[in-house]
Formats: structure tokens, C-alpha cells, sequence
């Protein structure tokens, strides 16, 4: 037996080893393991800043920072969570599974992706940097708005030039993906037996690539205002201010659904292995993804309400808006169809499913109520428009890929994730959510703005509640943590190939966990 | 299925039991205006209609979770895609869109619609205050500038906190009741917006343009608002009050304020001793200057600089004048032109040059700021 040399090259990562094998790495898992680490580690960043804002915001008056330094953390909470967590955590997901899920041996681009990965930590050092060169980080909002963005200080240019790279580091991972998933399908895979965690972050890839340049365009223009003199945003230049808000959301909307379809694709793998049934309707699914997608272009100034539109303008986003609950509706009534005469268990990916559904549909809920333009301008900038926003990236984004991180665990390390702890995870999570979240409902409803370190007599209640609840929340992600460890390091029950009883996908046809290279050789799809 | 119909009976009686209740909790404040009231409506019809659709949505969904489980012996259908169930799933949502989109619509033409006004005020926004003036209608040529009145030792909890903690300035905004005012809003430094819940006015305030919006107040009293769009440090501490009153309280209030500001400008022309100016100016600077500057003028380093000790402060008096009349492009610091009177800004610059280390021991008159104006 000694004699024989077995080809280690199936199981095991070659070439350098140690720190060296992560930065020169081209392998997808290994690429996908470090986005989902980094972005976990962005995502706890993120949490503690909010726990900073929450903690201000437990009683009225001013206990725990100054209004500055709560502004900086209100605008790099939002940055670090939504660059620097949410994108990161769903590329890494795309890494590591379209390539399983479509039979491919990796990804198209594979040095590019190395790439795409390691021009992200430079990009976080500047953001969460910033805090600590004079004047502080940008204080300016996660949207940055001018001329409140052109009077910050350098933090300001410190975070332009992340948002300049993370953009870069987007587009490299867009197309990669959109390339890999055209061309390096299985022989027999059809566009439409694509899986729909495939088919969601395919068009969201198109998205990234439409948008990002627009959002690197945005703040490049902020940085010539700031620096060299132009006047895009400065009316006494012949600019208006209001021109960075357009052209920021039209990148902004397009952006919420980059943050949510690759979310209702994991769902959409989800529900239909726990119901042990095919999902309703397969072909709905895709043209709604797709009319989504198409609609997003054509809303942004849904955030621009009370920026004073003439009133033509109004109507058309208003009506246009309100068009996507169309295809949003299609999806949820989807899903529940597919539970609907199943033969469902609750093991914890779909525990956070279901979940999802639940609490993501009450963002669609409140989605819809700002959409109505009257309705808007009262709740705009508040409490409310906070709450919808946690309820859709959140209970939307966030909840989702909580399901697919216990999904796809048994396939990334070989074990299976603990039952107890993940639904304890769960159970904790979705409590303390609602009540950090629910409260900021009534408290928009009422009248409390948005973005403020304190507020009137009236508002003392619900955020104590809120800040009790965040704290909750805080802590129940170290559970998260507690079940990714314990799997990590090998313990638990081992994961058979098909670790799911009824997983469907070509995923689940490699051994669980899957050897660092997979379909060297392409599976034939029927 | 029971307990979705107790919680939307509940949230419906809350809803209502908070309609008749002036200061809301859970709901919007208490409408005072047209436009207000159609939101107010809006709103409970979307959340009603919103609550039915969840009701039945959720109510298949925990059907379904509860009975047809696997551990219950469930077996799984094979049925899927239906196209008629697509269609239909499809269809009835935009139909009842269409039900929403009409009365949203209806509020929107009348929210746009400000013509026939019979008082235009313009609203400016500064950081962080707001500036009113009154362009047309009885009352013409009254100038307000209103500060947050709340004082700064409640905020950092070394008083109790009042009533209308951060709901109260110095001089608030007065409109006659029943009529229909007309707002343009601008801005002198950054984006603000000038909200009243009570009258469902939302208003960007931008700078370099101007926007309008309207409201006719149905009801006298004293009506909270805030800004509602991050303006920088101290967006927390602009509040908008309003109070509203009778046709002859207005008109009596309109006449006295005329008449202050015919005195005030009849002041402005007299000679002023050096010591009388430096106290003037004491004051200006603890409302206008010493949020960013701070009271002991040693500023916040590195973003504001101190006055005690600066150089321009102790320079010559036309830079001096340039930069309090005219600011900084592309920093915090605003042109105070536009608030403050030359009285007002010779005033702050001789105190600036004569407080804590200060001590230049001249003045600066009120004719070298109106030539600076001219400049
Ligand atoms: C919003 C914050 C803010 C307020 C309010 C403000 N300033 Fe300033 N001020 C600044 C900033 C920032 C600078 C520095 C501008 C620069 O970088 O050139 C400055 C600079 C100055 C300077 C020049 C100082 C120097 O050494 O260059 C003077 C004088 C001055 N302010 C006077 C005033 C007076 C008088 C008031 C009140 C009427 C006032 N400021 C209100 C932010 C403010
Ligand atoms: C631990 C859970 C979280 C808590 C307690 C929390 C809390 C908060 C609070 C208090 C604010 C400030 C609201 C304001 O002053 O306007 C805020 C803003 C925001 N949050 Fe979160 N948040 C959490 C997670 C997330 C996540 C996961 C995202 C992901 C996308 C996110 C995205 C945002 C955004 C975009 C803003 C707006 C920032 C801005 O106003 O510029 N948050 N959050
Ligand atoms: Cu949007
Ligand atoms: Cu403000």
C-alpha cells in the first residue's frame, strides 16, 4: 500500500501552503470560505456600531456619545452592512455553490477571483479607518448626500475610495459569475432546469454590473466638488444638489434588490427540499425575478418624494412602485404554495425559510405603504422607513442567508449543524428581532426623524424596548458563531452526501464536505 | 387562524382608540389639516387592506405548517405549476393596487396645488435653525429666526427635562387659522427639511432652489415639527413650533411684530458705544456661533477652529467681516449674511475681538458690515 502514491490532488489544496495558500488561492471554496469569513467579520463590525447607536438612543437626552460621532456611526453602520456584509456574504455564497450546483469545476475567471476577493480588505481598512484620522469618518449618511457630504473631512475621502473599490471588486464578481453560469454548465442543463439560487444571482449580476459604475460615478463627482473644484452638486456653481440624489438612487434601488434575490433564490432551494415537494411554479419564479429586476430601474425616486417633484413625476414612481408588489407577491405566493400539501419537517434551514417568509412579507407590507407618495411624505427620513428597511435586509437578507449557511453547511465541512443550537439561534434571533424592530413602527408613525442621537418625552418607551431587543440580537449571533465552530472543527454528527433527505441538485452528488476539486469532469444532466 | 383575527382586531382597535388621542403613540398625530386627514385615512386603508391580505396568506401558510407536516404522516402532493391559479395570483394584486392608487392619487393633486394662497412665507433652512419670512399677505416683511429653546444642560442630563423637550424654540412660526399659507422652502448651507406631522407638510429645504408646498391649519393651537433630513451635528436639535391663531390674534400679532422691527431698525441707526456692541454680540454668538465654535471659543479641533486666539479674529476687520457676512464655501461655515442684521454682525465681531484672550480693544461698526455688503 505504501508503494502507491495516491493523487492527492482530488481532496487536498496544492501549492503553497500555510498564509500563502489563502492569498494565492484560485480555488472557488477556498475563495467562497474566505468572502462568507469576511463578511461575517464585517457583519459583527457592523453590529457594534449599531449597538453604539442603540445604546445612545435608550433614553432621551445625551449619555454615550456626541451628535457627531453618532452621525459617523449611523453612516459607516450602514456602509459596513451593506457593502462590507450583506454583498460579501452572498458572492461567497455564489463561489461556493454555483460552481457545485452547475456541475462546473470552478469559476470562469479563476485568478480574477482571487482578485475580486482580495481587493475587499483593503477597502474595509479605509472604511472602518476612517474613524481614526482627523475629523473622524464621514458623517454624511450611508447615501452621502451633498453639500452635508462636502463639508466632512477626510474620512469622507477615505470612504469614497472604498466604495471605488468594493465597486471594483463587485463587477469582477458579477462577471465572473454571469460567465460561469452561461457557459460552464453541465452537458444537459438547460437555462431552464437552472436552479433558481443560480438563476436569482445571474440577473443579479447583471444588476451590479449596470449599477456599480453609477454609484462609482456618483461619488467620483462628490470628490471632484470636494477637491477640484466642479460644481455637479453646487448650485452656486450652476449645480444642483438634487442631481447626486438621482443619480445615487438610481443605483440605490437596483442595489436593494442586489441585496434580495440572490436571498429568495436560497429560499427557493430551501422550501422545496423541506417540503419534499417541487417548487410551484419553477418558470413563474424565473419571469418574476426577471420583471424585478427590470423594475427596478424605474423607481429610485420613490426615495426622492419630498425632494419637491413636480407632480407627474410623483405619479409615474409612485405607480411604478407599486408595480413590483406584483412580481414580489407571485414569489411569496410561491412558496406557500409549495408548502401547501407537502410533507414538511423543521430541521433549521427551514425553520429560517419560514421564518423569512413571515417577517420579509411584513417589509413587503410596509414597502407598500411608502410607496403610496402621500403616505410617504409623512413617514419618510423616520423611524418608520427604519423599521421597513431592517424587515427587508434584515429579516430579508440576513434571515435568508442564516438558512442557506445551515443548508449548505454539511456540504462546506462534512457535518451536520447542530439541530439544538441552530434552533436555538433561530428562536432567539427571530424574538429579538421583532422586538428591537417592531417598536420603530409606532415610533415613525408618531413622528420620530431618523439619523438622531436623541428625542422628544414621547419616543422614551419603544426605544428602550428597541435597545434591549438589539442587544438581544447582538448576542444571539454569537450562537451563529457557536454552531459554524463546532461544524468547522469537525464535530458533530458526519453529513452524508445528500445530507438533506430530500435535496435535490447536483450539489448534493459530490461527497459532503466537497473535495477541493469537483467535477473535473462534467456530470451529465437529464 | 384565531389568533391572526384577535391580533387584527386588536390592531384595529388600537388604531382607533388612538384616532381620538392628541399626542399619538402608535399611530399618525392627530390631523389638522385637509391633507393630513386624507393621509391619516390612506394609511388606515392601506394597513386595513394589508392586514386582510396577511390574514390570508399567513393563514394557508400556518395551515400548512401545522398540518402538513411530516411528523403528522403527511405525504407530499406532486401538483405544480397551475397556470390559471398564476394567473389569478397575478391579476387580483393588481386590481387591488389599482383600488389603492386612486385615493393616493386624488391627495397627491391636492398636496401639489398651491395656487390662490393668501400668505407665502419663505423657510429657510440653516445649520441649525430656521428662518422665516413673510413675502406676501397680511403680515408682510415680518422676519423670524427661531432656535431650539430647549437648554443644553437638559440635554446632557444635568436638569430635568421639560414638557416639550427638543419640541421648542425661541420664536416660533405664527399663521392665521383657516387660511391657506404657501411655503417656499430653500436652504442656506445643506439639505434640511421642514416638517409638521399635524399638517402633513414634508419639505425638502435645498439649497440654491426653492420648493413649495401648503397647508391651511383647521384648528388653533400649538403645532411640533422637526427636521427631517440630516443636516449635520446638531439635525436632532432644529424643531419647527407653530402656533396657530384666531383672524384678530393674528392680525394683533402681525402689527406688533411690524412695528418691533420698524424700532429694531430705528435702533440699528444709532450710535452704538463699544461695550454696548460687545454685549450684543455676546448673545449672538451663544445662539448663532457657539454650537460649532463653542462657548469658551476654542472650538472643536480639527473641524472647528478657535476663534480665541485666531488670527483672522484679531486681523485686520475686512476679512473679518467677509468671512461672518459671506462664509466659507465648502465648510460648515455658513454665510450669516442672510440671518443676521449688520447691527447684529458688527456686534459679534466686536465681542469676537474682545472676548476671553482677545483683546483688540476696538470695535466694529455697523456701516463697515453694510460695506461689506456692498463688497
Ligand atoms: C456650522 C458650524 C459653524 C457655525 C455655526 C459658525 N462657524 Fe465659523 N467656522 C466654521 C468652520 C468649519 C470654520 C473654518 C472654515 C475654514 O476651514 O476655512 C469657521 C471659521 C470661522 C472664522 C475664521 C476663523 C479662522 O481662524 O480662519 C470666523 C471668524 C468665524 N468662523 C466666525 C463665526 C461666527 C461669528 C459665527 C456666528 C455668527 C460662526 N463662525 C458660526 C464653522 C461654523
Ligand atoms: C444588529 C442588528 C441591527 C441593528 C440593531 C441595527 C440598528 C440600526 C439603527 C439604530 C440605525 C440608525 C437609524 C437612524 O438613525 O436612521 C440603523 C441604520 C441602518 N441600518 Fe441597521 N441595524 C442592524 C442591522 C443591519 C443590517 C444587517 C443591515 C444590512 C443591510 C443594516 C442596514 C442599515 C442601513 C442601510 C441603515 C441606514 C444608515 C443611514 O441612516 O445612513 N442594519 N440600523
Ligand atoms: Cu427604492
Ligand atoms: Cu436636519
Amino acid at each position: 500500500m505504501a508503494a502507491v502514491i495516491p493523487d492527492q490532488s482530488h481532496d487536498h489544496p496544492h501549492g503553497p501552503s500555510g498564509l500563502m495558500r489563502w492569498i494565492t488561492t484560485t480555488n472557488h471554496k477556498d475563495i467562497g470560505t474566505m468572502y462568507l469569513i469576511f463578511s461575517f467579520i464585517m457583519f459583527l463590525a457592523g453590529g457594534v456600531m449599531a449597538l453604539a447607536i442603540r445604546a445612545e438612543l435608550f433614553q432621551p437626552g445625551l449619555q454615550v456619545v456626541a451628535p457627531e460621532f453618532f452621525n459617523q456611526l449611523t453612516s459607516l453602520h450602514g456602509l459596513v452592512m451593506v457593502f462590507g456584509a450583506i454583498m460579501p456574504a452572498f458572492v461567497g455564497f455564489a463561489n461556493w455553490q454555483i460552481p457545485l450546483m452547475i456541475g462546473a469545476s470552478d469559476m470562469a475567471f479563476a485568478r480574477m477571483n482571487n482578485w475580486s476577493f482580495w481587493l475587499l480588505p483593503p477597502a474595509a481598512i479605509l472604511l472602518i479607518g476612517s474613524f481614526f484620522v482627523p475629523g473622524g469618518a464621514t458623517g454624511a449618511g450611508w447615501t452621502l448626500y451633498p453639500p452635508l457630504s462636502i463639508q466632512m473631512g477626510m474620512g469622507m475621502d477615505m470612504a469614497i475610495f472604498a466604495i471605488h473599490i468594493m465597486g471594483v471588486s463587485s463587477i469582477m464578481g458579477a462577471i465572473n459569475i454571469v460567465v460561469t453560469i452561461l457557459n460552464m454548465r453541465a452537458p444537459g442543463m438547460t437555462m431552464m432546469k437552472l436552479p433558481l439560487f443560480c438563476w436569482t444571482w445571474l440577473i443579479t449580476a447583471y444588476l451590479l454590473i449596470a449599477v456599480m459604475p453609477v454609484l462609482a460615478g456618483a461619488v467620483t463627482m462628490l470628490l471632484t466638488d470636494r477637491h477640484f473644484g466642479t460644481s455637479f452638486f453646487n448650485a452656486a456653481g450652476g449645480g444642483d444638489p438634487v442631481l447626486y440624489q438621482h443619480v445615487f438612487w438610481f443605483f440605490g434601488h437596483p442595489e436593494v434588490y442586489i441585496l434580495i434575490l440572490p436571498a429568495f433564490g436560497i429560499i427557493s432551494q430551501i422550501i422545496p427540499t423541506f417540503a419534499r415537494k417541487p417548487l410551484f411554479g419553477y418558470a413563474s419564479m424565473v419571469y418574476a425575478t426577471a420583471s424585478i429586476a427590470v423594475l427596478s430601474f424605474i423607481v429610485w425616486a420613490h426615495h426622492m418624494f419630498t425632494t419637491g417633484m413636480p407632480v407627474t413625476g410623483q405619479l409615474f414612481f409612485m405607480y411604478a412602485t407599486m408595480l413590483i408588489a406584483v412580481p414580489t407577491g407571485v414569489k411569496v405566493f410561491n412558496w406557500v404554495a409549495t408548502m401547501w400539501r407537502g410533507s414538511m419537517s423543521f430541521e433549521s434551514p427551514m425553520l429560517w425559510a419560514t421564518g423569512f417568509i413571515f417577517v420579509f412579507t411584513m417589509g413587503g407590507f410596509t414597502g407598500l405603504i411608502c410607496a403610496i407618495a402621500p403616505i410617504d411624505i409623512q413617514i419618510h427620513d423616520t423611524y418608520y422607513v427604519v423599521a421597513h428597511f431592517h424587515y427587508v435586509m434584515v429579516a430579508g437578507s440576513l434571515f435568508a442567508l442564516f438558512g442557506g449557511a445551515y443548508y449548505w453547511l454539511p456540504k462546506w465541512t462534512g457535518r451536520m449543524p447542530d439541530e439544538r443550537i441552530g434552533k436555538l439561534h433561530f428562536w432567539c434571533s427571530m424574538v429579538s428581532f421583532n422586538i428591537t424592530f417592531f417598536p420603530l413602527h409606532f415610533l415613525g408613525l408618531a413622528g420620530m426623524p431618523r439619523r438622531v442621537p436623541d428625542y422628544a418625552l414621547q419616543f422614551a418607551d419603544f426605544n428602550a424596548i428597541a435597545t434591549v431587543g438589539a442587544f438581544g440580537f447582538g448576542l444571539s449571533q454569537l450562537i451563529f458563531l457557536w454552531v459554524i465552530v463546532k461544524a468547522a472543527r469537525g464535530e458533530g454528527q458526519p453529513a452524508a452526501a445528500r445530507a438533506w433527505e430530500n435535496a435535490d441538485g447536483l450539489e448534493w452528488t459530490v461527497p459532503s464536505p466537497a473535495p477541493h476539486h469537483t467535477f473535473e469532469e462534467a456530470p451529465v444532466v437529464r | 387562524m384565531s389568533s391572526c383575527a384577535r391580533w387584527a382586531v386588536l390592531a384595529i382597535a388600537l388604531a382607533a382608540a388612538q384616532a381620538s388621542s392628541a399626542q399619538s403613540r402608535y399611530n399618525f398625530q392627530q390631523p389638522v389639516s385637509e391633507v393630513a386627514g386624507q393621509i391619516y385615512d390612506l394609511h388606515t386603508l392601506m394597513l386595513l387592506i394589508c392586514l386582510v391580505i396577511f390574514v390570508v396568506v399567513f393563514g394557508v401558510m400556518f395551515w400548512a405548517v401545522f398540518h402538513h407536516r411530516k411528523s403528522r404522516g403527511a405525504v407530499a402532493a406532486k401538483f405544480h405549476e397551475n397556470t390559471v391559479v398564476e394567473i389569478v395570483w397575478t391579476i387580483i394584486p393588481f386590481l387591488i393596487l389599482v383600488g389603492m392608487a386612486y385615493p393616493a392619487t386624488r391627495t397627491i393633486l391636492n398636496m401639489k396645488d398651491t395656487s390662490e394662497a393668501e400668505l407665502t412665507i419663505k423657510v429657510t433652512g440653516f445649520q441649525w435653525r430656521w428662518g422665516y419670512d413673510y413675502l406676501q399677505g397680511e403680515g408682510e416683511g415680518i422676519r423670524i429666526v427661531s432656535n431650539m429653546s430647549t437648554p443644553r444642560e437638559q440635554i446632557e442630563g444635568k436638569a430635568d427635562k421639560g414638557e416639550h423637550y427638543l419640541l421648542e424654540v425661541d420664536n416660533p412660526l405664527v399663521v392665521p387659522v383657516g387660511r391657506k399659507v404657501r411655503l417656499l422652502t430653500t436652504a442656506n448651507d445643506v439639505i434640511h427639511a421642514w416638517w409638521v406631522p399635524a399638517f402633513g407638510v414634508k419639505q425638502d429645504a435645498i439649497p440654491g432652489f426653492i420648493r413649495d408646498t401648503w397647508f391651511r391649519a383647521e384648528q388653533e393651537g400649538v403645532f411640533r415639527g422637526v427636521c427631517a433630513e440630516l443636516c449635520g451635528r446638531d439635525h436632532a436639535f432644529m424643531p419647527i413650533e407653530v402656533h396657530v391663531l384666531s383672524a384678530s390674534e393674528y392680525s394683533a400679532w402681525a402689527e406688533k411684530q411690524l412695528a418691533a422691527r420698524a424700532e429694531l431698525a430705528a435702533e440699528a441707526a444709532r450710535e452704538w458705544t463699544p461695550g454696548e456692541l460687545a454685549e450684543r454680540g455676546s448673545k449672538v454668538y451663544a445662539t448663532n456661533c457657539a454650537a460649532c465654535h463653542q462657548p469658551d471659543g476654542k472650538g472643536i479641533q480639527p473641524v472647528f477652529p478657535a476663534l480665541d486666539g485666531s488670527a483672522v479674529v484679531l486681523g485686520e476687520h475686512e476679512p473679518l467681516v467677509d468671512t461672518v457676512l459671506k462664509g466659507r464655501a465648502g465648510t460648515a461655515m455658513a454665510a450669516f449674511g442672510g440671518q443676521l442684521s449688520d447691527l447684529e454682525i458688527a456686534a459679534v465681531t466686536t465681542y469676537l475681538r474682545n472676548a476671553w484672550g482677545n483683546n483688540v480693544g476696538d470695535h466694529v461698526a455697523p456701516a463697515e458690515v453694510a460695506a461689506g455688503r456692498a463688497r
